[in-house]
């Protein structure tokens, strides 16, 4: 029994190292600041980290491949701009939201196939991406442009009472990332797709010799990044309600730091996609203790959130070299 | 056998080939397209126009490719630049600027002409910080056996906020008139940049090509195991080109805060690194480690540079010029791709057979 509980830990450690980190620190907000203790503000990381979670759940999938998405923010703000530009000519969203996924999709399949086929570094591909897709948006609009549109304003006002909180609530859109992680571990742990994505992030080689379609699965993954990409970005211009070339910037940083945090390991073949969650919810607990400390400012973020990925990798690679031996 | 291999092939395989050629295209884009692009012109005794432009506006980004091939020519990739470039401009600007802390900078302590610190100080520190972060940067990659990626990747989150942690998260202002002829003085009617890239790349070039340590860092990219066991401290080399990237980023730094006058710690070198490393890849080197030219990235650096001033003179708004960018960093994936050199190696060859045996 005991030594399956090792094994047990070893196996999961940095899983568990990053829940454990995250109960933590956000106990340590809460004692810090008593207004913390709220569960509100617990489903408030939901609300806040929403588009981030979407993309951190594309990009996990990316990094396991030992890919690396870049381009994930420039998509947020094209899809932003674009859906906004559709709306404010009175497309129907029925139409704008499947025509914005369908472009994320189209997007990753472009740069997949880039990296895939011309077998160009995925960093330097993304890297493209990310500049396309910011000038793209800066074409489509030079400035910030408001969605009035009714369905967009009921997605983002209606609120969605949680079960056994009072007053606790969160919105439509905040819900589309729980939904999307409940999909992508059945993806990643229970279908043949999620076995082969983790061996060619193991061995791309052995892969191919294997018989894996490495090909077509590496593709899909940037499709899904794409799509997933495309996916916050709709999240994104609800939540704010607009739509802009400049939104979230720095995003795709964000997202790499939560995935690494979470457990996933940028050398590939290892890593889990519920790590990736409490990689998100510790990126948005820090910015909340920003917020309710007041006094310090927003860059502690950035900060914090380096020094945890560095903690982070330190941790890996402790676990790796124990489960090595 | 060198006087075998037909000219041709030998100016075809030799690295500044493709960059020139890219750089010729876009020269000869411009010649057609907008002629004024070559004037120059002699205002107050230097000179002046687009191509003068060019040269001071891509000395930055120079200077980081300079840095970046040595270490991706390890096989290591630096993504930090732009938050050193960040940080050293920020240490430059709060060490000259009076008012710190919490202090607001009012105007009657920026309108004088004076500094806090001397300036060779300045300078150095300036230095020092990037040195430090280049330093930090190959500490992990090379002490802490950490992907280079991941390892720069924590001073590229942290970097920008360590900056603003310096400036107080204030945008500084510089109005001390000596720290400005970094960016915008003239020596001889030639911007001093151009003076600086000149002297860090001679620098670069005795180190890497009158030493062994270049040799050393294309056997570290090529294959770091064999080179450890041959004798080379693989990891004082990767320390070396690690140091020496931030020290060109510190040095960026303070050209680029000279010439802007200030410091904005959230956007003074953004997407360096991003550029950096397209110009070290227009320049031939492989992302993988291995053979390098400092020179090839240098033209690499000015290819960007020529074709972002050349979208400015057609009135391409700056942002929208990102998607411009793009298509470059298309074109010239394809050009470099396998695919396209198998084929055009195959239409040269052929014509070369028809007119009788090459060697």
């Amino acid at each position: 029994m005991a030594q399956r509980i090792k094994f047990f830990l070893i196996n999961n450690g940095p899983l568990l190292t990053t829940i454990t980190i995250f109960v933590l620190v956000y106990f340590a907000g809460g004692r810090l600041y008593p207004a913390m203790q709220k569960p509100q503000v617990f489903f408030n990381l939901f609300i806040n980290t929403a588009s981030l979670l979407i993309v951190s759940i594309g990009m996990t999938f990316v990094i396991i491949t030992k890919g690396i998405d870049l381009s994930v923010a420039g998509m947020i703000a094209l899809t932003s701009a674009a859906s906004a530009a559709l709306l404010v000519k009175g497309i129907s969203p029925v139409i704008v939201m499947p025509l914005m996924l369908l472009m994320g999709i189209a997007f990753g399949i472009a740069m997949g196939s880039i990296i895939q086929y011309l077998k160009v570094e995925p960093f330097i591909v993304t890297l493209m991406g990310l500049f396309f897709a910011r000038g793209m948006a800066y074409i489509i609009t030079l400035s910030s442009l408001t969605i009035k549109d009714p369905v967009y304003r009921y997605l983002a006002l209606t609120k969605v009472h949680i079960p056994f909180f009072e007053k606790a609530y969160v919105y439509i859109p905040s819900l589309i990332g729980p939904l999307l992680l409940v999909v992508v571990i059945y993806l990643a742990n229970f279908t043949r797709f999620g076995r082969t994505v983790y061996a060619i992030g193991n061995n791309e080689q052995s892969a191919l010799l294997m018989g894996l379609p490495v090909a077509r699965t590496k593709i899909t993954v940037y499709a899904f990044g794409g799509f997933c990409s495309a996916l916050a970005g709709i999240v994104f211009s609800i939540s704010l309600l607009s739509g802009y070339g400049g939104y979230a910037p720095g995003m795709e940083l964000d997202a790499i730091a939560s995935v690494v945090i979470g457990g996933t390991m940028l050398t590939g073949g290892v890593g889990n996609v519920i790590g990736t969650l409490f990689g998100v919810l510790i990126n948005g607990t820090i910015v909340s203790i920003l917020q309710f400390n007041g006094t310090l400012s927003s860059w502690w973020t950035r900060i914090g959130v380096g020094a945890l990925t560095l903690i982070f990798i330190g941790i890996q690679s402790l676990f790796y070299m124990k489960k090595k031996n | 056998m060198k006087n075998n291999i037909p000219l041709l092939k030998r100016v075809r395989e030799n690295r500044l080939f493709w960059p020139l050629v890219a750089l010729a295209l876009i020269f000869i884009f411009d010649a057609i397209f907008a002629p004024g692009f070559f004037k120059i012109g002699i205002v107050e005794g230097h000179l002046f126009g687009n191509l003068i432009d060019v040269f001071n506006n891509a000395a930055p980004l120079m200077l980081v490719s300079l840095g970046m091939t040595l270490v991706i020519a390890t096989g290591g990739v630096d993504l930090s630049v732009g938050a050193v470039i960040a940080i050293s401009a920020a240490m430059g600007t709060v060490l000259i600027n009076p008012a710190l802390g919490n202090e607001l900078i009012t105007n009657d302590i920026l309108a004088a002409n004076t500094t806090n610190t001397p300036l060779w100080l300045v300078v150095m520190a300036d230095l020092g910080a990037g040195v430090l972060c280049g330093f930090w940067n190959g500490l992990l990659v090379s002490r802490g056996k950490i992907s280079p990626m991941v390892a720069t990747l924590i001073l590229m989150v942290a970097g920008r906020g360590i900056a603003q942690l310096i400036t107080n998260g204030q945008i500084m202002t510089v109005y001390y008139t000596p720290y400005w002829w970094f960016g915008n003085g003239f020596i001889w009617g030639l911007p001093v940049s151009i003076y600086i890239v000149v002297v860090v790349f001679l620098l670069a070039w005795v180190l890497v090509r009158k030493t062994s340590i270049g040799l050393f860092i294309e056997s570290v990219g090529i294959n770091p195991k064999s080179t450890y066991y041959s004798g080379i401290s693989e990891k004082n080399i990767k320390l070396f080109a690690y140091t020496f990237c931030g020290f060109c980023g510190a040095i960026a730094g303070l050209i680029l805060s000279s010439y802007i006058h200030g410091c904005d710690a959230n956007n003074i070198g953004l997407n360096y690194e991003l550029d950096a490393i397209f110009a070290v890849v227009i320049g031939g080197t492989l992302m993988s480690g291995g053979r390098f030219s400092l020179l090839a990235s240098v033209v690499g650096a000015l290819i960007i540079w020529t074709f972002t001033i050349t979208m400015y003179t057609f009135g391409v708004p700056a942002n929208a010029l990102l998607a411009g960018r793009a298509v470059l960093v298309l074109v010239v994936i394809l050009l470099y791709s396998d695919y396209t050199r198998r084929i055009l190696n195959k239409i040269v060859e052929q014509k070369g057979l028809r007119h009788g045996p090459t060697n």
